[in-house]
C-alpha cells in the first residue's frame, strides 16, 4: 500500500468513525433558542411611586374576566403602616379593587383599626402580583403539566387541562394563584399574556396613573426596564425560595413578604 | 424548566380578546380627543392628565362601535380611591390633595362642583 | 331572586365557606386544602398499615398473628379504593382526575400517585388471590357439583369460577407454590406500602413554601403513624366483628354458626384475647417511634427559631393548642399509651386505647393539614378552619362533615360485600396454608 493511499484510507476511517459520533451529540434547538431568546419578560414595581389607588386591579379583573365580587385577584397592593411606637399593620380589603378609601386598618372579621395620624412613622403601598418565576415552585408540582413556562418567561395555566388539586396554590411562596370562581380551575396572573402578544402593555401597567407598574424585556439591554435593573438597587420577594422571580422591586422594606 | 405541556394553549391564551385599548397615555388622550376633543381639551399634565382615561371609563377597545358609549361614574368613590386624606408622608399619596370623605360637602358628587378632566380649582365650576 | 342567588352563591370562591380570616392574609389566601386532605393521609395511612400487620405473619412468620393477619389483608384490600376517594372529592375538576395517569408530569410530587398506588393494588389483589386460590377453587367446584343450583348460586359459581382465573389445580405442590409466592409478594408489598404513605408525607413536606410542612421528617413521621392508625384500626374492627360472630354463634343465627363444627364462642374469645394482645404490642412499639419524631421535629423548630417560628409559636402554642397538645397528643397519644402500658392490660381497654390512638392520628393528620393553612404567607395573619356541617350545596357537602363520613363509611360497606366472596374468616378446612 502506497503511504498516500495509506493516509487516504485513514482519513476515510477517521472520518466515518466521527460521523456517527457527531450525529449522536444532539443539539436540542429549543435549549439553544432558551439560551438566548429574544425575549424573556420581566416586571417592575416602584413601591414609591404607589398612592393605592387600585386601577390597576380594578383593570386586571375586568380585562381578565375575574368578577368583582369574587374576593380573589390576579393583582393586588398592600398597604403597611409604621407606627412611631412600633407596631406594623398591614391590610388588602378586597385586593384594593377599589383603592383605599378608608383610613382605618381592615383587620379582618369586620374589625377596623384607626391609626393616629400623628402616631404614624413610614407607610407604603406595594402592588403584587405573580413573580413569575425562572424556576417556579406551581409548575414544578404540577401533576398534570397544566402549568407551564413559555419560552418568553410567563407563567400560564392551561384551562382546559387543570384538575383543580390546588397543588400549585399550596406551592407558590407568593400566594399568586387561586380558584376562578367560575371556571373552577386554577388561575392566576397571565402577564396579559394575550395583550403582550397583541403589542400592549398588560392591563395593570397600562392602568397605572403613576408609572409604579412597569414591563419590560429583560433580556434587552436597551430597553429602559432592563436599564434600571441593571443600574439602580432593585430587590425581590422571598428570594429564600431560591424560585428567582422576574418581578422586581424599587424601595422594598424587609417586611414585605 | 419542567416545560411539559399542552402546546397549543400558548396560542390559545395568546388570541384572548383584549378590552383595554391602545397603550400608551399620549397615544389614548389623542385617539379619545380626535371625538371627545371639545370636551377634554383642557388637559394640564400636572393634574388629571396622568390618569388614563380607561380608569374613570372603562375599557374602550372597540369604541365606539362596541361598546358604544363608555360608563360615566360619578361616584364619590371613584374620586376618594386618590383624594382620601390618608396622612403617610413617607408615601408618593401625600402629594395628591386629599380631603377628608366625612367632612367635606358629603351628600354631593364631587363632579358638581368639580370637573374631572381638569380639576385645577382656580377653574372650578 | 333565585337568579340572584345562585350569581352570588357562584361568587363565593373555592375555599371562602369555611375560611375566617384575620389580621393581614393574602388576598387569594383560604384553606384550600380541607377536611378531604385531612381524610386523604389518614386512609391511605390505615391501607398501608393494615397491609403492615397482615405482613408480619406472611413475611416473618409471627404465627400467632395467623388470623388477625388475613383479616387486616382482606381489609386493606376494602380500604383500597377509598385512599383515592378523598382526592377524588376535594378535586376541582373530578372528571380530569384521570389526566394524572395519563400525562404524569414527574416532578410533581402527586403524579406518581396513580402509579404507586396501583402498583400497590395489584400488589394487595395478588396477594390475596394467591392466599384464597384454593378457597375459590374448592368453592367453585362444590357449586359446581351441586344440582338444581339457586340463581343465586348460580351467579356465586360464576364469580368464583372468574376468581379462580383459570388456575384450577390445588395439588400439595401447587398451593405451596402460591404459598412461596405469597411470601415474595408481601416482601415486596411492605416497601410499596411504606412508600405509598411516605409519599403521601413528601408530598406535604416539600412544598418550600409552608413553613409548617417543610420537613425531611414529614414521610417518615407518616410512616410511622400510618403503622400506628392501621394496626389500631385492625385491632378495633377485628375485636367488633369477633364480637358479632361470637354472638351470632351463641343465637347460631348465621348459616355457618348452625353447622356441625361451628367455632364455639369461647374459642372465638381465646383467639381474639392472643391476638389482640400480640398485636397491640406492635402497636406501641410504633407509637413510640411515631411520637419520638413528632416530638424532635417540634423541639427542633422550637430550638433553632428560623424566620418562620414567630407565627408557628403562635399557632402550636396558642391558636391550636387544644387540638395538638389536649386532643392529638393527651388523649391521643398519651392516654392510649399508659392504658396500654399499665399492666394487666384486657382485650377491653386495648380496644378503647385504640379508638383513642385513632382519633389521635386523625387529629394528627388534622393539624399538619389544617395547622399548615391556619397562618398566612405574609406571617401577619390567621385563618380559621370551620368544617362545614350542613352542607348547602355540592362544595360544602364534598368538603364538610358528611364528605368526610362517606369517606369513612365506605371501607366497611366494602368490607362487607367483599366479606361475601373472599371472606376473611375461614373455617379450619377451608384454611389456605398461608
Ligand atoms: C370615533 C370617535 C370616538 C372616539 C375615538 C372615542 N369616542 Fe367616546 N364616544 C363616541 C360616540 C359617538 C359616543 C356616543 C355619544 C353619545 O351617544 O352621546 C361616545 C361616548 C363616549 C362616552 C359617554 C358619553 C356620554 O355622554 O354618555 C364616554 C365617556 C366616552 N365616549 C369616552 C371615550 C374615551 C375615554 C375615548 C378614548 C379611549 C373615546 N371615547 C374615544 C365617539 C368616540
Ligand atoms: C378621574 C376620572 C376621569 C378621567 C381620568 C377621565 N374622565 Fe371623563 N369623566 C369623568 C367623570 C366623573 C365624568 C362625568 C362628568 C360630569 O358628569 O360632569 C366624565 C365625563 C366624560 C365625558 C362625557 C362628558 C359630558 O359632559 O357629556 C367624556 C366624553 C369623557 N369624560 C371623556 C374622557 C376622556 C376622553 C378622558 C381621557 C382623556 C377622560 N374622560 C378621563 C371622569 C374621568
Ligand atoms: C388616580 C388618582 C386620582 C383620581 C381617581 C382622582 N384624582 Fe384628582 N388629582 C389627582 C392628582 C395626581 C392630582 C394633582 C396633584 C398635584 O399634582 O398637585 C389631582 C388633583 C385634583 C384636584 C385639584 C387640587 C388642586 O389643588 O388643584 C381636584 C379638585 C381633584 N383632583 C378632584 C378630583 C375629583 C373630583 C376626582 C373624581 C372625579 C378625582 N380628583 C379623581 C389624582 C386623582
Ligand atoms: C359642594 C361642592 C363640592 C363638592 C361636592 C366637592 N368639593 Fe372638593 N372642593 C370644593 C371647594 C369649594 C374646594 C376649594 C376650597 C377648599 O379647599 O375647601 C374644594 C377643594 C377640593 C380639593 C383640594 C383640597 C386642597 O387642599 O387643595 C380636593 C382634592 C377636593 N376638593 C376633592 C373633592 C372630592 C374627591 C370630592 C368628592 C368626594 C369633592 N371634592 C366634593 C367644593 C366641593
Amino acid at each position: 500500500m502506497e503511504r498516500r493511499e495509506f493516509l487516504q484510507k485513514c482519513i476515510m476511517v477517521v472520518v466515518g468513525a466521527s460521523v456517527p459520533v457527531s450525529a449522536l451529540t444532539f443539539i436540542d434547538p429549543k435549549k439553544v433558542f432558551a439560551a438566548n431568546p429574544d425575549i424573556q419578560w420581566a416586571f417592575l414595581v416602584d413601591t414609591n411611586k404607589c398612592v393605592g389607588c387600585g386601577f390597576c386591579v380594578k383593570a386586571c379583573k375586568t380585562e381578565n374576566d375575574i368578577p368583582f365580587e369574587a374576593h380573589v385577584s390576579r393583582t393586588w397592593v398592600e398597604r403597611y403602616v409604621y407606627t412611631k411606637d412600633d407596631k406594623r399593620y398591614v391590610d388588602s380589603p378586597q385586593a384594593a379593587l377599589h383603592g383605599f378609601i378608608d383610613s382605618r386598618i381592615d383587620l379582618g372579621r369586620g374589625e377596623f383599626k384607626e391609626i393616629d395620624p400623628k402616631n404614624v412613622g413610614k407607610a407604603f403601598f406595594v402592588p403584587k402580583l405573580c413573580n413569575h418565576c425562572s424556576s417556579p415552585a406551581c409548575t414544578q408540582v404540577c401533576p398534570v403539566g397544566a402549568t407551564y413556562k413559555t419560552d418568553d418567561g410567563v407563567v400560564l395555566v392551561d384551562r382546559s387541562w387543570c384538575i383543580g388539586c390546588g397543588y400549585c396554590i399550596m406551592a407558590c411562596p407568593y400566594g399568586a394563584r387561586f380558584f376562578h370562581p367560575v371556571k373552577h380551575v386554577v388561575d392566576k396572573c397571565t402577564f396579559c399574556y394575550h395583550r403582550l402578544s397583541k403589542g400592549l402593555d398588560s392591563a395593570c401597567v397600562n392602568a397605572c396613573p403613576f408609572k409604579a407598574r412597569r414591563m419590560g424585556n429583560i433580556h434587552d439591554p436597551n430597553d429602559p426596564i432592563t436599564q434600571i435593573i441593571m443600574n439602580e438597587r432593585v430587590g425581590v420577594l422571598k428570594d429564600e425560595f431560591g424560585t428567582k422571580p422576574q418581578a422586581f422591586y424599587i424601595g422594598l422594606a424587609q417586611e414585605v413578604r | 424548566m419542567y416545560s411539559y405541556h399542552r402546546k397549543s394553549n400558548v396560542m390559545e391564551w395568546k388570541n384572548q380578546p383584549a378590552k383595554y385599548g391602545v397603550s400608551g397615555r399620549e397615544r389614548m388622550h389623542e385617539y379619545c380627543s380626535a371625538c371627545h376633543g371639545a370636551v377634554v381639551k383642557v388637559r394640564t399634565e400636572k393634574l388629571h392628565g396622568i390618569i388614563p382615561c380607561e380608569d374613570c371609563h372603562g375599557p374602550a377597545m372597540n369604541h365606539p362601535e362596541n361598546p358604544e358609549k363608555l360608563t360615566i361614574d360619578r361616584s364619590r368613590e371613584l374620586c376618594l380611591r386618590c383624594h382620601t386624606n390618608l396622612p403617610y408622608t413617607t408615601s408618593e399619596r401625600h402629594r395628591i390633595p386629599g380631603i377628608n370623605p366625612k367632612t367635606h360637602n358629603t351628600g354631593a358628587e364631587c363632579v358638581k362642583c368639580h370637573n374631572p378632566h381638569n380639576p385645577s380649582l382656580e377653574g372650578m365650576k | 331572586m333565585v337568579e340572584q342567588v345562585a350569581q352570588h352563591a357562584a361568587m363565593v370562591v373555592h375555599g371562602e365557606a369555611w375560611t375566617i380570616k384575620e389580621l393581614f392574609t393574602l388576598p387569594n389566601e383560604y384553606i384550600y386544602w380541607s377536611i378531604q386532605i385531612v381524610m386523604y393521609p389518614f386512609m391511605t395511612g390505615l391501607v398501608a398499615g393494615a397491609f403492615v400487620l397482615s405482613s408480619l405473619y406472611h413475611v416473618f412468620g409471627v404465627e400467632k398473628l395467623k388470623e388477625i393477619a388475613r383479616f387486616s389483608l382482606v381489609f386493606s384490600f376494602a380500604l383500597l379504593p377509598v385512599a383515592m376517594m378523598p382526592l377524588m372529592l376535594h378535586l376541582q375538576q373530578p372528571f380530569r382526575g384521570i389526566h394524572v395517569l395519563m400525562t404524569p408530569h414527574f416532578t410533581s410530587a402527586i403524579s406518581a400517585f396513580g402509579i404507586v398506588f396501583l402498583t400497590y393494588a395489584s400488589i394487595v389483589a395478588t396477594e390475596i388471590w394467591l392466599v384464597y386460590r384454593k378457597y375459590f377453587v374448592e368453592t367453585a367446584q362444590g357449586l359446581m357439583a351441586m344440582q338444581n343450583r339457586s340463581n343465586i348460586d348460580s351467579f356465586r359459581m360464576m364469580v368464583f369460577q372468574a376468581l379462580t382465573l383459570g388456575a384450577w389445580d390445588i395439588s400439595e405442590e401447587a398451593v405451596e407454590k402460591d404459598h412461596k409466592a405469597c411470601k415474595i409478594m408481601a416482601g415486596i408489598g411492605i416497601p410499596v406500602a411504606c412508600f405509598l404513605h411516605g409519599y403521601a408525607g413528601f408530598i406535604f413536606g416539600s412544598v418550600k413554601a409552608n413553613a409548617l410542612w417543610m420537613t425531611p421528617l414529614m414521610p417518615v413521621i407518616f410512616i410511622c403513624s400510618a403503622v400506628v392508625s392501621g394496626v389500631a384500626l385492625c385491632i378495633l374492627t377485628y375485636v367488633i366483628v369477633q364480637e358479632i360472630r361470637k354472638y351470632l354463634a351463641r343465637s347460631k343465627m348465621a348459616r355457618w354458626a348452625r353447622e356441625a363444627d361451628a367455632p364455639k364462642a369461647e374459642e372465638l374469645e381465646a383467639v381474639k384475647h392472643t391476638e389482640v394482645m400480640i398485636s397491640s404490642n406492635y402497636l406501641l412499639y410504633f407509637m413510640i417511634a411515631a411520637m419520638t419524631l413528632e416530638i424532635l421535629d417540634l423541639i427542633f423548630r422550637g430550638y433553632t427559631q428560623v424566620k418562620s417560628w414567630d407565627i408557628l409559636r403562635e399557632v402550636i402554642m396558642e391558636r391550636d393548642f387544644t387540638k395538638i397538645f389536649i386532643l392529638q397528643y393527651t388523649i391521643g397519644n398519651l392516654v392510649p399509651f399508659i392504658m396500654m402500658i399499665l399492666p394487666g392490660r384486657t382485650v377491653r381497654r386495648t380496644t378503647i386505647a385504640t379508638v383513642l390512638v385513632l382519633f389521635g392520628v386523625f387529629m394528627m393528620r388534622y393539624n399538619v393539614v389544617i395547622g399548615g393553612q391556619a397562618f398566612s404567607l405574609s406571617f401577619s395573619g390567621f385563618m380559621d378552619y370551620h368544617l362545614p356541617i350542613i352542607p348547602h350545596d355540592l362544595e360544602t357537602f364534598k368538603e364538610g362533615l358528611f364528605g368526610a363520613l362517606t369517606v369513612i363509611a365506605t371501607p366497611f360497606i366494602l368490607f362487607y360485600f367483599i366479606n361475601m366472596f373472599i371472606p376473611a374468616f375461614l373455617k379450619e378446612e377451608e384454611k389456605a396454608p398461608h
